[in-house]
């Protein structure tokens, strides 16, 4: 008996907006200040302090929302989401329950190597929250000791919640990548994972196949998960492992409450955490302090015209307009935007889109690794690229030496011809060329007899003493000379 | 008539004439709060020297000539639920019991702008949870008028320092009545503005869709300047409005000409105290000599309004209370005798071989939490916070939250409807005279009754206005409400004045 099965996968993303300061105060939000120096009577919950909402923030959620495809509701609230915890110094948090700030969007995803067909992802509802702040438990000693910094305490989140639609842990993977893709091109977060700028939980379950029908396990929440490739790794371990226990235990979607798993990325396992007694009660309820927030539609269509080109907009004009492959086009768009500008000037002003793209995918990402900088400050502008692009097809520049003068254009911060200049590279004419390759053949007869007993690759000896003579000779016209005189001598 | 009998306004013009310093004012009153103090307990805290400081440096400013706030050197006792940067402020709780706000409610801050004078702290109900300040954790208040008696809360302090002339104003605090209620009771003027009007920045929070900060005084004329002193957009208040204020003091004694008064049929039902019924009509009477026309009006929803704000102010204030958890500040249960009791419970089940006892054992911060929360609030803000927390939780939220806010809209459209037929709405304030201390002490339903004609004006957001309108047999102050649509604070103070400035009742001091 075979049972197969799919994997179905939602996600909860929490997206730190890039404000300067905190979504109901104005402190600073900057990371990795000393503990408890970036806070305030407001954000530390003290009594009587009240919330005032960051309109910056509103703005930025705004922007991912629309750029989400999402609906912007006329009018949004905020509530109080309840729980007892200690780095929550009010213990409620401000967030939105019923009436969300955006909802019903879509992502879509694709895999330029083909691991799965290209398909959109829809988003339930994105909503805005104050962050929490951290507890650090020192357990040195059996102390138990615990050290909270209020630090984050209301930071902005987005939460985007993504409806169950993929079903693998590439669809996952691919998703997240494409997510901060989006975020990090409207600007609106730097994703940064190490610092908890951007946060995943997955709910997973299978759906499998049986003789009876289709029957569903029951669904996990998987947290602690560090990096997109332990989101990866963590779903495919859950599916696996949600596999065997069906197998053991036929249990079902409702015979079993929604259990929470921590990733354990070392040990490469999810483990059940302590589940509760009984399911949380939150007693969301209007929070009295603030105000709803009121959206209109002109304000939502201007939202629209400042994003710009959106990543998938931009990955179908280079597949389209400038021929691109689409593992080109994607490599390029994850460069970000700035990259993708530079791409732009040096295809068209070299004329050669694919060359163009080979360079700046290659070349100019390999020396921006290596200097350590940014697109910007790279000491080859794309005027100065598309030119060398344009030499070496005319010949002006020989091919095989284009790297080195690239090179010599990066650490001399010069143009193509000054960089020849300096490698002493110099166009070698016809007449030129013959004459060497006279000369060379009449000082080497046991070639010419090679390639007329059909070893051509002899010629690779005179190449060789061309290039010793003259290092701007190109090899190929040599062997085309060589032969071309062979064969015309009598 | 001795100093300490006349009220803010007048003192202000005696101030600004020279006829007496800030600081002779200060010490008249902190005399008269030296002789009464110890029979009223109307203050938590009093700091004479601070307030004499206060009262030189506001000499010193008019003797130089240079410019004065609104309220120079007037002498002003504050309800103990506005912050203050580095002074105590306790809500009457054990929980801030040690409480030092490194900040300024905006209301204080516009006080001190206004070159006020701060006597000190009054008492209050814990949390300003209570209509008879008998739940402060420190002291029970007494009624200047008759010490057996309430002087009725949770401002009762403020209202009793006023009755007793120990302060010419004060601050109070109105969430279902808690300034208008006692200031009837204590036979004072006693003022809640419109519910934004206001800034609650630094309000200590009960139910703050409800809370706001108003005014009492010996006169309209004194919530008056006290309003306009501390009324006005706040940025730091998402609720506060931004309108401008009028300059109430200046109007405040033009008589509002052709006003229409309206009095709710469902105010004399039965429970109305027959005095305090004679009064109210009395009162009516003294509105038709002056001109106004009288208007019998409906407020068909007014009998759910008790049922509805005892859902919501609990339901807020169980959230807004949530942060006094022993973690960040305030009261902190006794650790090591936590932590001992916490073992000794832990060997208890481990003998009895309790595994689910174990199981289901508090966490240390849980227990911290506990006793935190048990010690340290008292047992109306435990009944309260248990209240919102059940109307609140699932399956409990529609049947009484949600049914609560829609009741609020339709008690709010009562008053659309009845103030496009009238000018004020006048009525009693409660169904009678002060009560004696300990005599709802075993029946808070009973205590929540007494707020019946008050609750409304919070749950619609409008201004009320309490003032002295009679005297019961056994010489209790009998006091008249009058309310007015949002925003017409002006309308209110004109039409309470002239009915001030007709009658005698608000010259009668308790004798005491």
């Amino acid at each position: 008996m075979t049972e197969l099965y799919t994997t179905i996968i939602g996600l909860e993303v929490h997206v730190q907006l890039a404000t300067a300061s905190k979504l109901f105060c104005g402190c600073s939000t900057r990371f990795g200040a000393e503990p408890n120096t970036q806070t305030c009577p407001v954000c530390t919950g003290l009594p009587g302090t009240l919330p005032v909402m960051n309109r910056h923030a509103f703005e930025l959620a705004l922007q991912t929302a629309v750029a989400l495809n999402c609906e912007i509701p006329a009018f949004t609230k905020w509530d109080r989401k309840q729980y007892y915890y200690p780095d929550l110094p009010k213990n409620y948090q401000i967030s939105q329950y019923d009436l969300p700030m955006s909802q019903h969007g879509h992502l879509d995803i694709s895999d330029p190597k083909g691991g799965f067909e290209p398909k959109r992802v829809r988003i339930l509802r994105a909503h805005l929250e104050e962050d929490a702040g951290k507890s650090l438990h020192d357990e040195i000693a059996g102390k138990g000791d615990s050290l909270i910094d209020l630090n984050r305490t209301g930071t902005p989140l987005l939460e985007i919640v993504s409806e169950p639609d993929m079903r693998s842990s590439l669809e996952a993977k691919t998703f997240l990548n494409e997510l901060k893709l989006l975020l990090t091109y409207i600007g609106v977060s730097d994703c940064n994972m190490q610092e908890g700028s951007l946060r995943v939980d997955a709910n997973v379950n299978l759906h499998i196949d049986t003789p009876q029908g289709k029957v569903a396990t029951p669904i996990v929440e998987i947290k602690n998960m560090n990096s997109f490739r332990a989101v990866e790794r963590a779903l495919d371990y859950e599916a696996q492992r949600q596999w065997r226990e069906w197998q053991e235990t036929k249990r079902k979607l409702g015979d079993a409450p929604k259990q929470t798993r921590g990733w354990d990325d070392v040990a490469g396992v999810t483990r059940g955490q302590r589940s509760k007694e009984e399911s949380s009660d939150y007693r969301y309820f209007p929070d009295p302090d603030l105000v709803p927030v009121t959206t209109t539609s002109t304000e939502v269509d201007s939202i629209r015209q400042s994003l710009g080109e959106l990543p998938a907009t931009l990955r179908n004009r280079l597949e389209t307009d400038f021929s691109l492959s689409a593992y080109d086009a994607d490599v390029l768009i994850k460069q970000g935007r700035p990259i993708v500008d530079y791409y732009f000037v040096v295809a068209e002003e070299s004329g050669d889109t694919k060359a163009a793209a080979n360079w700046v995918t290659q070349d100019i990402l390999r020396t921006l690794k290596d200097l350590n900088t940014t697109i910007d400050a790279i000491p080859v502008p794309a005027a100065a690229l598309a030119d060398l692009i344009r030499k070496i097809k005319s010949g002006d520049v020989p091919s095989p030496r284009a790297r080195e003068v690239f090179q010599a254009m990066v650490e001399n911060r010069c143009d193509v011809a000054a960089a020849m200049e300096k490698l002493g590279i110099a166009a070698v004419d016809e007449s030129e060329l013959f004459a060497l390759c006279q000369k060379l053949l009449a000082a080497n007869p046991k070639t010419i007899a090679d390639v007329r007993a059909g070893k051509v690759q002899a010629i690779g000896a005179i190449i060789g003493q061309a290039k010793k003579q003259n290092p701007n000779v190109d090899p190929t016209r040599i062997r085309e000379i060589c032969l071309q005189l062979i064969e015309a001598a009598p | 008539m001795v100093l300490t009998d006349l009220s803010a306004a007048e003192h202000l013009r005696n101030l600004e004439s020279g006829s007496i310093s800030s600081v002779e004012l200060t010490q008249a009153y902190l005399d008269r709060i030296e002789a009464v103090e110890k029979k009223v307990d109307a203050f938590l805290r009093i700091d004479g020297d601070r307030a004499l400081q206060q009262a030189a440096e506001v000499d010193a400013k008019h003797a130089k000539r240079q410019p004065l706030g609104r309220l120079a050197g007037l002498p002003i006792a504050i309800k103990d639920i506005l912050c203050e940067r580095g002074q105590t402020t306790t809500c009457a709780s054990r929980m801030l019991e040690h409480f030092r706000p490194p900040y300024d409610a905006t209301a204080i801050t516009r006080l001190r702008a206004a070159d006020a004078v701060f006597l000190g702290r009054t008492n209050m109900d814990e949390f300003a949870m209570g209509g008879s300040t008998e739940s402060s954790a420190y002291k029970v208040t007494r009624n200047p008028w008759d010490l057996e008696r309430s002087p009725g809360g949770s401002s009762g302090g403020s209202a009793a320092a006023v009755a007793a002339g120990m302060a010419p104003f004060a601050i109070g605090t109105d969430t279902g009545g808690s300034i208008r209620q006692p200031a009837g009771l204590c036979g004072v003027v006693g003022m809640k503005p419109t519910y934004g009007r206001v800034s609650r920045y630094g309000l200590v929070a009960y139910a703050s869709s409800l809370d706001q900060i108003g005014a009492f005084g010996q006169s309209v004329e004194d919530a008056a300047l006290l309003l306009e002193s501390i009324a006005g957009h706040d940025p730091r208040d998402s609720t506060s409005l931004n309108v401008p204020v009028p300059p109430y003091s200046q109007t405040v004694n033009k008589p509002l000409a052709n006003v229409r008064i309206g009095w709710v049929r469902e105010h004399f039902g039965p429970g109305l105290d027959s005095e305090v019924e004679a009064a109210i009509r009395a009162a009516l009477e003294v509105y038709k000599s002056l001109g106004a026309t009288l208007h019998e009006i409906s407020l068909p929803h007014s009998k759910y309004a008790v049922a509805t704000y005892y859902v919501i102010a609990p339901s807020e204030a169980s959230s807004n209370l949530a942060r006094y958890d022993g973690v960040h500040f305030g009261y902190r249960t006794d650790e090591n005798e936590m932590l001992a009791e916490l073992a000794a419970d832990r060997k208890r089940l481990e003998t009895g071989g309790d595994k689910i006892g174990l199981d289901r054992l508090d966490s240390a911060l849980v227990r911290m939490y506990r006793r935190t929360r048990a010690e340290g609030f008292g047992p109306e803000v435990k009944r309260r916070i248990m209240l919102g927390t059940y109307a609140l939780s699932a399956g409990y939220y529609d049947a009484y939250y949600l049914k609560a806010l829609k009741v609020r809209r339709l008690i709010r459209q009562d008053f659309d409807q009845a103030f496009a037929k009238v000018d004020l709405i006048a009525g009693p304030i409660t169904p009678a005279p002060a009560f004696k201390i300990g005599e709802m002490a075993g029946d808070p339903l009973a205590l929540y009754l007494v707020d019946i004609y008050t609750v409304s004006a919070n749950l619609a957001g409008i201004p009320g206005l309490c003032l002295p309108c009679g005297q019961s047999k056994t010489g209790l102050p009998i006091g008249l409400q009058l309310q007015a649509p949002a925003l017409e604070e002006d309308r209110l103070l004109r039409g309470a004045r002239m009915y001030e400035q007709a009658t005698h009742w608000h010259k009668n001091r308790a004798m005491i």
